[in-house]
């Protein structure tokens, strides 16, 4: 077939140097399952592209420079104050350059967007169990790409060098020089000698506008890549398996969609620049560093760690001459650390305490792994402590209640609260599920009542529909794995028999607590009774 | 392939019926959506042209008065909303676009196995032990181990090239601050000496040494005031418990009149919060408290070390000036500090 279109001839053309054709027919065929929280990945993607174009048009502008200069620009309450070189070409962005402020302001309700978005998806990733295989590695992508963003955000906040982010530079410098061995070497060299220096603002620009970035580049592409060539995973419903994708064409629907989704996510982060102030600069003044506002707050990604440095005892160690500062080192290094590393690790401890299954394209719902709910909801709250701990002094000052009794009152909820969501989430979902049970079993309550020739009263119950049946039968009702016995039948010693004995104490923390899904002979029998209008009898089956 | 304990065989379910939308069943809906869809794409050019004209032809210093938010800058509030409402019709209409006239019908798509054929992976664990014999990788250890010792130490120039990143920090710089003995003590800002009788009780100022703005302007940078920023209050000296140091006949306080450092010996924040009463110090940063009238201990919050005192005395003039610099660093804490 001859191309009789200029568009027909391009698609030749690049086929005859690369031969693409097969790969974008299947391009344009893929499918992707429809369902609104796998747009929460989409909008940090969006969010950003928003951040590279708006980020580009400031760097036109800023100058990323320490030098202190006298402010002459049309922004009057600071006229005449010395200034940073960054600070007052950011008033310059805000007050001089015509639509500079609008700019800024999408820039950093993009990059609010982009690390909330990441969190939000992260969560759903957890509570649906797609990190499990064979997408563990995608979990870490995404666990590097939020702390990236964490950090990346942070960098952005503090360039423009005002009071409030100066404040949150020095308390970033004091956690490098309270490191032990290294520590005062390392805020040496990261500031260029003392605190503030004149170096870190460059430095910190190349880290904000190209390596971090760069970083960004490689780790979004090769997750979005995976997610292609893995294929997207589904919730259960009619139709779906663990074999298949069930959902629309990328050509035209997701293109319309998705790309439309971009557009949809793009203009209202164009509204918010444009309705609502961020991160007013001229209103905190120029760094210096004997000044700080009272009620500093940071970003509110960095909020969780402010709580913990709040939160903690002032225990400082002194050994053969040497300062070990406990205070900061255990909330502000040891504690994201511990986070991170049972983050990253928990698809591996979560498969290891599980039958393996192969690979898992079906999503769950979170009420069928209660444990793995519970602990996502307790690390949440534990998270929500500390966040909510950042702000102890808008707190005391809201409610006209003591700081002091605000602090320690966190010091034992920070504890205790997690407990408590763990062993409520638990028991909820094991409530969810037995509702699954109930209506698997016994159909829906239709609200329709019948009188029996012989004077009794019953409500009739209706057979679920296919989709009803299909998500509520999905559920694994996965079993503890068992320790071996301590030696076999000739009566040799099991090997490992230790690792194995808690590896089935794992499981069993996992999974010991369940309520055993009804079979699929079962749940048949009931819904054709259901189904001829007769409404099978006897109590829901406790296990 | 094992079936997936996650997919049961389906049980018999009373079917769901597909929903027809109403732009598949009825041509005037369907040209209604075309319509709407149309409508929103030329609503998004028409606000696109809007916001350059306003860029354009809106005095850039016009303010205009919104109910809540309050004066805000014209362009950038008409401009945000126009441009902001033109992207999102784009977005709208291509939704709205794909959801009412692009097939609802979901289609299915199978998954392929990821594992490679068995014989595929024998055959590549085959090359690559045939490639790497064939290097004499393994069988050559003179050179395996030469070729590991070359390519661990190469890296080690970049490493060094970077030691002049900063200076040491033993070079004092965490120990010392530019206060001397003599050195007077001005107000910040205004670079006025204090004079010793002249402090109120009760009050609280903010002070330097005499000699940081020099210092400042000879090296441009911040570093000297971070370190030396002490706030002077006055403290009734019947109510004052204990000092950090002095005696009798060289006190470190003049007739209650105290200096402190100000910067937290937490991480660093300035601090200035001074409750009168208590002679509390409050950091506006982590809550860490220190009494000022019991040598600057920490009474409460995160940091584990009192604040530094400085020791201070009147000249002939009966100014304010510093006995000596700091006796301990000053600011947060670090790896070496004894």
């Amino acid at each position: 077939m001859t191309p009789t279109t200029p568009l027909g001839r391009t698609a030749v053309a690049l086929d005859q140097r690369f031969g693409g054709a097969k790969f974008m027919k299947k391009t344009f065929n893929k499918v992707f399952p429809d369902h609104w929280s796998f747009m929460l990945g989409e909008i940090a993607l969006y969010s950003f592209i928003v951040l590279l174009l708006s980020g580009v048009y400031l760097t036109l502008w800023f100058k990323p420079s320490m030098t202190e200069v006298v402010y002459n620009g049309s922004y009057m309450p600071l006229h005449g104050v010395k200034m940073s070189e960054a600070y007052a070409s950011t008033l310059n962005i805000s007050f001089d350059v015509r639509g500079g402020l609008l700019m800024r302001q999408i820039h950093h309700w993009a990059a609010l967007f982009f690390v909330a978005s990441i969190s939000v998806h992260m969560l759903r990733v957890f509570f649906t169990g797609a990190f499990r295989k064979p997408r563990e590695l995608q979990w870490i992508i995404g666990l590097v790409l939020l702390v990236l963003a964490v950090i990346e955000g942070f960098a952005g906040y503090s360039l423009p060098d005002d009071l409030l982010s100066g404040t949150g530079l020095r308390i970033s410098q004091a956690l490098m020089q309270a490191s032990p061995v290294f520590g005062s070497w390392m805020a040496f060299f990261v500031f260029g000698g003392e605190f503030p220096g004149l170096d870190f603002i460059p430095r910190l620009y190349m880290v904000h506008v190209l390596l971090i970035p760069l970083i960004f580049l490689g780790l979004i592409g090769a997750h979005v890549g995976m997610v292609a060539y893995q294929k997207h995973t589904q919730y259960p419903g009619p139709g779906r398996t663990n074999r298949n994708v069930v959902g629309f064409p990328l050509l035209p629907v997701y293109i319309a969609k998705a790309g439309g989704f971009f557009f949809a996510v793009f203009g209202v982060i164009i509204l918010l620049g444009g309705l609502v102030t961020i991160n007013p600069v001229w209103l905190f003044g120029p760094y210096v560093p004997d000044q700080v506002s009272a009620g500093s707050q940071p970003d509110w990604y960095m909020g969780f760690l402010d709580g913990a440095v709040r939160m903690m005892p002032n225990w400082e160690l002194h050994l053969w001459d040497h300062t070990l500062s406990l205070n900061i080192m255990i909330p502000g290094m040891i504690l994201p650390v511990v986070m991170l590393a049972v983050v990253g690790a928990y698809p591996w401890l979560e498969a290891w305490a599980t039958r393996r299954t192969g690979e898992h394209h079906l999503l769950d719902r979170p009420r069928n792994v209660p444990t793995r709910t519970a602990l996502g909801a307790a690390f949440l709250s534990f998270y929500l402590v500390l966040f909510i701990e950042s702000g102890n002094d808008l707190i005391a000052a809201a409610f006209h209640l003591s700081i002091n009794q605000i602090t320690i009152a966190f010091r034992v909820m920070i504890f205790l609260v997690p407990v408590f969501v763990f062993w409520l989430t638990k028991r909820i979902a094991l409530s969810l599920q037995r509702r699954d049970v109930d209506r698997l079993l016994h159909g829906n309550e239709s609200g329709r009542l019948l009188r029996l020739p012989h004077g009794e009263f019953i409500e009739v119950h209706a057979p679920l529909n296919e989709r009803d049946l299909a998500r509520l039968s999905a559920n694994p009702g996965l079993a503890p794995i068992e320790a071996p016995a301590a030696t076999d039948d000739a009566g040799h010693p099991t090997p490992g028999l230790r690792v194995k004995r808690l590896q089935a104490r794992v499981s069993h923390f996992f999974y010991g607590d369940r309520i055993v899904p009804p079979s699929v002979e079962e749940i048949e029998a009931a819904q054709a009774q259901l189904q001829s209008g007769h409404e099978p009898h006897g109590e829901l089956t406790q296990h | 392939m094992t079936p997936s304990p996650q997919h049961p065989s389906r049980p018999q379910a009373a079917p769901v019926a597909h929903q027809w939308r109403a732009t598949d069943l009825d041509a005037a809906a369907a040209r209604r959506a075309e319509r709407q869809v149309a409508g929103l794409f030329a609503t998004s050019a028409l606000l696109i042209v809007i916001s350059v004209l306003v860029y354009g032809f809106v005095d850039w210093n016009t303010s205009i008065g919104l109910p809540v938010v309050g004066d805000v800058n014209a362009i950038n509030f008409f401009m945000g909303l126009s441009f902001g409402l033109g992207v999102l019709c784009i977005g709208l209409g291509a939704i709205h676009w794909a959801k009412q006239l692009m097939s609802d019908i979901e289609v299915v798509e199978d998954r392929h196995d990821f594992p490679s054929e068995p014989q595929d992976r024998d055959q590549l664990a085959e090359t690559f032990a045939a490639g790497v014999a064939e290097s004499r990788f393994v069988s050559s250890g003179i050179m395996r181990r030469s070729l590991l010792g070359a390519m661990a130490l190469f890296p080690i120039p970049l490493v060094v090239l970077l030691r002049d990143l900063g200076p040491s920090p033993s070079n004092g710089a965490l120990t010392h601050t530019i206060w001397t003995a003599g050195t007077r003590l001005v107000t910040d800002v205004t670079y006025l000496p204090i004079k010793g009788d002249e402090v109120p009780i009760g009050g609280l100022i903010n002070a330097v040494p005499e000699t940081l703005r020099a210092i400042e302007e000879r090296e441009g940078s911040l570093n000297a005031r971070a370190k030396a920023v002490i706030v002077v209050v006055r403290i009734d000296e019947r109510n004052i418990v204990a000092q950090q140091g002095g005696s009798a006949s060289a006190p470190w306080d003049y007739k209650g009149v105290l200096a402190y450092s100000k910067v937290c010996t937490h991480v660093g924040c300035p601090i200035s919060l001074y409750e009168q009463r208590t002679h509390h110090l409050l950091c506006p940063c982590h809550q860490s408290t220190f009494d000022l009238a019991d040598a600057g201990k920490v009474v409460f919050g995160p940091a584990a070390r009192n604040m530094p005192q400085l020791p201070i005395t009147t000249d002939a003039e009966g100014y304010l000036i510093a006995r000596s610099d700091f006796q301990v660093p000053v600011g947060p804490s670090f790896w070496e500090r004894t």
